[in-house]
């Protein structure tokens, strides 16, 4: 509790003495944690690998911005619409994945992905395809880095704090026990599949929530971010950061950006460095960097 | 009232016959063991029961309900719990977390996404472990207790629940001649309230603990009767020693 607070009390004070470029980072940041624990709420707590997750990023921020081109709705109304739009395609989405777990979830939660990703590539009429739908806007004016971190701070942390409360619960709880004997849930009187659908749904809401944040930031949207290579950065910054945990995926998603933003400027090839990061994560931390750490720093003090 | 009514019941596993035709009919409040061989579909037949398998053909009926096609989890509602042959806990959580998660899953609160989960949970699951024995263990992972205490966990989760029918699969395996007795008295202990169904391969160990005995063998019922007629009979030799 104490570490989560200096934490929360450090990103308040940080846009204070940092320059926009590190500014807009830090948002970027958040952005992809609200992402990256929503996968976690499948992989690590639901045992569900997903490869789709992207699908509702992309929805949500795709459904907002066309809401305001389109039909020239206002964000008060756009960015409900985008989330209700979204978790109701991800309820549908959720009866054809779960009819499998394991490597079938994820080849189906791939291929569902894989069909939105197609449709805002070819429907060139409504998403402009390859273009990307450009002439966005924030809301309430907020185009400065400063003000619009604040904006994103307070929506991550409390995305993060009903992501830590959903699994903190009883129901959080029983979805743990369906991810380590889905069997023996059944048999104890759990609704297993009805457990892993609402979990489901409720991933792709907070999904949906970093779609938004994400398109507000860049202010233009474009079908690579509905594609299986971002689904599969936020899976690979969960399990880098350790699945299962709460902190683990937000290190993992700090992790990636850094070295995405920070990296890329002074080397080309960064993803080839990304690349030798999580070899070397699973290699030597094969739990991922948070528990990895904690493991490291137990036997440290158990040392002296 | 029958517990537990099955008719005609039948699951093979690609051609071959697990379960061939099996009828079998336990009355509310009796203790009934089914011996058979390695082999004779008896933990197959559980599963039917539960749920976990579906059947081919026959009927289930629990309390004079017909459950089969029934979802596993809606069969516990009605009163069934289970026991497994092979230990299926949740080994890094406490004993007192596993039988928490068993009162869950018939308590309303399983749905409830951003509550905490109430203290009477884990009071109540510290009430039932210490009625098994194994209060003094409560706050240990699964993983650091004894094969012997799994076994009890296991039935102590099953009990947990107030079952009305209680499936025991071979809740003596595995264990040492102390543990056995100590499992066996836990098991004689268990309320008249409760049916008790329990499957056992090694005849020996387990008779003095059932009124009626059902035989298995290749999938079918071949003997059933009281402990004397079952012992006496003929057939029971034949499948347990061969002549």
């Amino acid at each position: 509790m104490k570490a989560w607070l200096l934490t929360i009390a450090f990103f308040v004070v940080f846009p204070f003495t940092a320059g926009e470029f590190y500014i807009n980072l830090a948002s970027q940041i958040f952005i992809f944690a609200i992402f990256t624990a929503s996968i976690n709420l499948l992989l690590g707590y639901g045992g569900l690998p997903t490869l789709g997750h992207s699908a509702y990023l992309g929805l949500a921020a795709y459904l907002s911005a066309l809401a305001g081109l389109k039909l020239g709705l206002g964000h008060a109304i756009a960015a409900p619409a985008a989330i209700v739009g979204t978790t109701l395609i991800a309820a549908a989405f959720g009866l054809v994945a779960l009819r499998a777990t394991g490597l079938g979830f994820l080849m189906l939660t791939l291929a569902l992905s894989q069909v939105l990703w197609g449709t805002a590539y070819r429907w060139v009429s409504m998403t402009d395809g390859d273009n990307g739908l450009r002439g966005l806007s924030r809301p309430f004016g907020m185009d400065d880095a400063f003000s619009f971190y604040f904006f994103v701070f307070i929506v991550a942390v409390f995305a993060i704090w009903m992501m830590a409360r959903y699994v903190a619960s009883p129901l959080g709880i029983a979805l743990r026990g369906t991810r380590d004997q889905p069997r023996r849930m059944a048999a104890l009187g759990h609704d297993v599949w009805m457990i892993r659908w609402v979990t489901f749904i409720y991933a792709a809401f907070w999904g949906g929530v970093s779609g938004l944040m994400f398109v507000y930031y860049h202010k233009y949207i474009h079908p690579v971010s509905l594609s299986l290579a971002y689904s599969a950065e936020g899976l690979l910054a969960v399990i880098a950061g350790g699945s299962g945990t709460l902190a683990g995926p937000l290190v993992g998603a700090a992790i990636v950006m850094l070295l995405k933003n920070y990296v890329s400027a002074y080397i080309e090839r960064w993803n080839m460095l990304l690349g030798f990061v999580f070899v070397f994560i699973v290699v030597f931390m094969p739990e991922g960097v948070v528990p990895g750490l904690k493991r490291l720093w137990l036997r440290f003090r158990s040392r002296t | 009232m029958a517990a537990l009514q099955i008719t005609n019941l039948r699951k093979a596993f690609g051609g071959l016959p697990a379960i061939n035709g099996v009828s079998l009919e336990v009355a509310a409040g009796e203790r009934r063991l089914i011996i058979g061989p390695n082999g004779a579909g008896k933990t197959t037949l559980f599963n039917l029961i539960t749920g976990d398998l579906p059947a081919d053909a026959g009927t289930v009926s629990l309390f004079e309900k017909q459950i089969q096609g029934m979802p596993t989890h809606r069969r516990a509602h009605l009163g069934l719990a289970r026991t497994y042959q092979i230990i299926t806990l949740f080994p890094k959580d406490t004993l007192e977390h596993n039988v928490a998660l068993s009162l869950l899953g018939l308590s309303g609160a399983r749905w409830n996404a951003f509550g905490s989960l109430n203290r009477s949970f884990y009071e109540e699951a510290e009430r039932v472990l210490q009625l098994v024995g194994l209060g003094h263990l409560a706050q240990r992972p699964v993983a650091q207790v004894a094969y012997g205490d799994r076994r009890r966990l296991e039935i102590a989760m099953a009990l947990a629940q107030k079952p009305r029918l209680l499936l025991l699969d071979e809740p003596l395996a595995g264990l040492s001649r102390e543990e056995r007795a100590a499992v066996k008295q836990l098991i004689a202990g268990i309320p008249r309230e409760v049916t008790v169904v329990m499957i056992e391969h090694d005849m020996d160990t387990a008779l003095d603990m059932a009124e009626r005995i059902t035989v298995l063998h290749y999938g079918s019922v071949i003997v059933e009767g009281t402990r004397g007629e079952v012992v006496a009979d003929p057939k029971t030799r034949e499948v347990y020693l061969g002549h």
